[in-house]
């Protein structure tokens, strides 16, 4: 494909006099030379094709996302040889992928919103069983009022499930994290399940540019799964004991340690990603943050708003920075800390209220991984977004120059404020 | 970057005509985005779309507050949206409407953005006959108008979303919305 540079009329665009790339249909989607077009669920669909699932159990009706249907027409075209299993509830969806994935099998599902709130009890057996399921959580709130658009008022709800839990800023990043799931959660040393995370609507329904990996690549990247232990008529073992206080205490603490040790896991597995296909991922993105003096740090596609803020604040010689958390549990505590221990101010950003608490989620975590610690970071709490209320650059220029305002006075208006809000 | 911002009811192909502008762009190497705006699912409820393009990756994930261009694609929304919010003085404004550029540009008080008509219902009535492929002229007028993506380019998005006899139908809309887009 030839480009040639010529005067543009349109500001910042390259008018274009080429011949075009060759457009082709990969999993559904449509791609040139340079990427394909999939929202952020289709994204996802393709990614747990590519990784070879043996069971897909889910509830296929609101709210369920397009992720399960698009895999359900994979299946219904033969593409796949995936068993898969729609279900009467979330709670039966989950069910099945815990009896899936003690049998051996390698298990992928998604829900949204009340459907992961119905399968909570259930995602405690997934963790306490040691089951390596990979589920893509598109993160959308919850009722009342009823409303179904994005924020992470879900997955917070389930936030101490002993799930592996990531975040994605975009499609690229929920098809690449999806891959690397199965890896990190099969892995001998981890056995644990793991959420993608992606937000509802603002990456689920958004058509964007990416990149997809060829199937032989992801084969050679993610081998088919191998159980320590599972379900065999041949050579039967019991699972899901009951454990009184004698030893319940000993499981909990186990699993505790199990979900640390993932932490080299998750890098490991960043590092060879990014060498495979030049997308390095580990416990988080920091942008500029050797020499800042704030910074904000946020999950999901609120990151890449910031970010692009931040490079304009930047440009104008503002030291800031920019932190997008990709793992949020394990919480990345000691490599978070030597990042954020010489800012000045931190503002924290956080889709949804934890109710009646000092901090929303995330803002506690920090917050606590600070204390008896020597620092002066002063940690703002911005509350936002929720419901799907949009996230302008506006609005992240606002954080940032309030950041810059404490940085220099010290003073700190309000710890906890709820952006765009009418009150 | 460029960005667009339309409007137009359920129904009325808001979502693949932001997408096959996406897909168009996407041919020509760049960067792009392509979302709706949901309101409640029901048809015929207003609702919006957004594309952006870009040389280079797209970081923001937020909706279009100050768009390059505006396409209206049903003019029973004039009264009810504003439709020509935060669009920049340099920017642009497509209508499918028999009206002239001009009332347009009146009725909504404009000043500095540059305004287009296009009769996209009237001419997806006769080669489709049906109303149905108004957003596939409306992607034909802006092509025209704005310049942002070539016309091979285009036609490349269409053939990648019809087939058969409908795609030559949408071949022939893209054309004539081009050709009969008119400017102030």
């Amino acid at each position: 494909m030839s480009r040639k540079k010529v005067e543009s009329s349109i500001e910042g665009i390259i008018p274009y006099s080429g011949e075009g790339s060759t457009i082709t249909i990969e999993g559904g989607a449509v791609c040139t030379q340079l990427g394909c077009a999939y929202t952020g669920d289709e994204a996802v669909a393709y990614a747990a094709k590519q990784s070879n699932v043996d069971v897909v159990a889910a509830y296929p009706i609101t709210p369920q996302t397009i992720i399960v249907e698009r895999f359900s027409e994979y299946v219904a075209d033969g593409e796949v040889s995936t068993k898969y299993l729609p279900v009467e509830s979330e709670h039966s969806a989950m069910s099945a992928c815990v009896g899936a994935s003690i049998g051996g099998a390698r298990v992928f599902t998604s829900t949204a919103s009340q459907g992961l709130a119905l399968m909570h009890e259930v995602l405690y057996l997934a963790s306490g069983l040691r089951c390596p399921i990979v589920m893509a959580v598109v993160n959308r709130a919850l009722s009342a009022p009823i409303n179904i658009h994005g924020d992470h008022s879900d997955m917070m709800g389930s936030r101490d499930c002993g799930w592996i839990q990531l975040y994605a800023e975009n499609a690229q990043e929920a098809y690449d994290l999806t891959i690397q799931s199965f890896k990190i959660a099969e892995d001998k040393n981890v056995q644990l399940p793991i959420t993608v995370n992606l937000d509802g609507f603002f990456i689920s329904h958004s058509t964007e540019s990416m990149k997809s990996l060829a199937d032989e690549d992801i084969n050679k990247f993610l081998p088919s799964r191998t159980p320590i232990y599972k379900l065999d008529h041949d050579s039967p073992i019991s699972i899901g004991g009951m454990a009184l206080p004698e030893y319940y205490y000993e499981f909990k603490r186990q699993q505790e340690e199990a979900i640390n040790s993932a932490k080299p896991v998750v890098k490991n597995v960043g590092n060879e990603f990014g060498e495979m296909t030049g997308r390095k991922y580990g416990f988080f993105e920091a942008y500029e943050m050797n020499d800042a003096d704030v910074a904000i740090i946020s999950l999901g596609s609120t990151s890449g708003t910031v970010r692009s803020v931040a490079k304009k604040l930047r440009a104008n010689g503002e030291k800031v920075g920019a932190i997008k958390l990709w793992m949020y549990r394990p919480f990345p505590t000691e490599e978070l800390f030597s990042i954020i221990k010489d800012l000045k101010v931190l503002a924290v950003m956080d889709r949804a209220i934890s109710f009646g608490a000092p901090y929303g989620a995330l803002c506690s975590d920090i917050s606590s991984i600070l204390q008896n610690r020597d620092s002066e970071v002063k940690v703002l709490n911005m509350i936002y977004g929720l419901g799907g209320r949009d996230i302008p650059t506006t609005t992240i220029q606002q954080v940032f120059e309030e950041s810059l305002h404490t940085a220099k006075t010290g003073e700190v208006k309000q710890r906890i404020k709820f952006l765009d809000v009418r009150e | 970057m460029f960005e667009v911002r339309w409007h137009g009811r359920a129904g009325q192909g808001v979502i693949t005509v932001s997408r096959l502008l996406g897909l168009a762009a996407m041919i020509e190497g760049k960067h792009i985005q392509a979302f709706p705006e949901f309101g409640p699912e029901r048809l015929g409820a207003p609702m919006g779309g957004f594309t952006r393009i870009s040389e280079k990756p797209i970081e923001v994930h937020s909706k279009i507050y100050q768009p390059d261009l505006v396409v209206v694609l049903d003019e029973t929304l004039l009264p009810i949206i504003n439709v020509s919010e935060g669009l920049k003085s340099d920017g642009s404004l497509i209508v499918n409407s028999i009206k002239s550029p001009k009332e347009i540009t009146n009725r909504l008080g404009l000043k500095g953005p540059s305004s287009y008509c296009v009769d996209a219902t009237g001419i997806s009535l006769k080669i489709l006959e049906s109303s149905r492929g108004f957003n596939t002229v409306m992607l034909g007028a802006l092509t025209e108008s704005t310049k942002i993506i070539s016309m091979k380019s285009a036609q490349e998005a269409v053939r990648s979303r019809f087939s058969g006899q409908l795609l030559e139908k949408n071949l022939k809309l893209l054309e004539t919305g081009s050709k009969e887009v008119i400017a102030e």
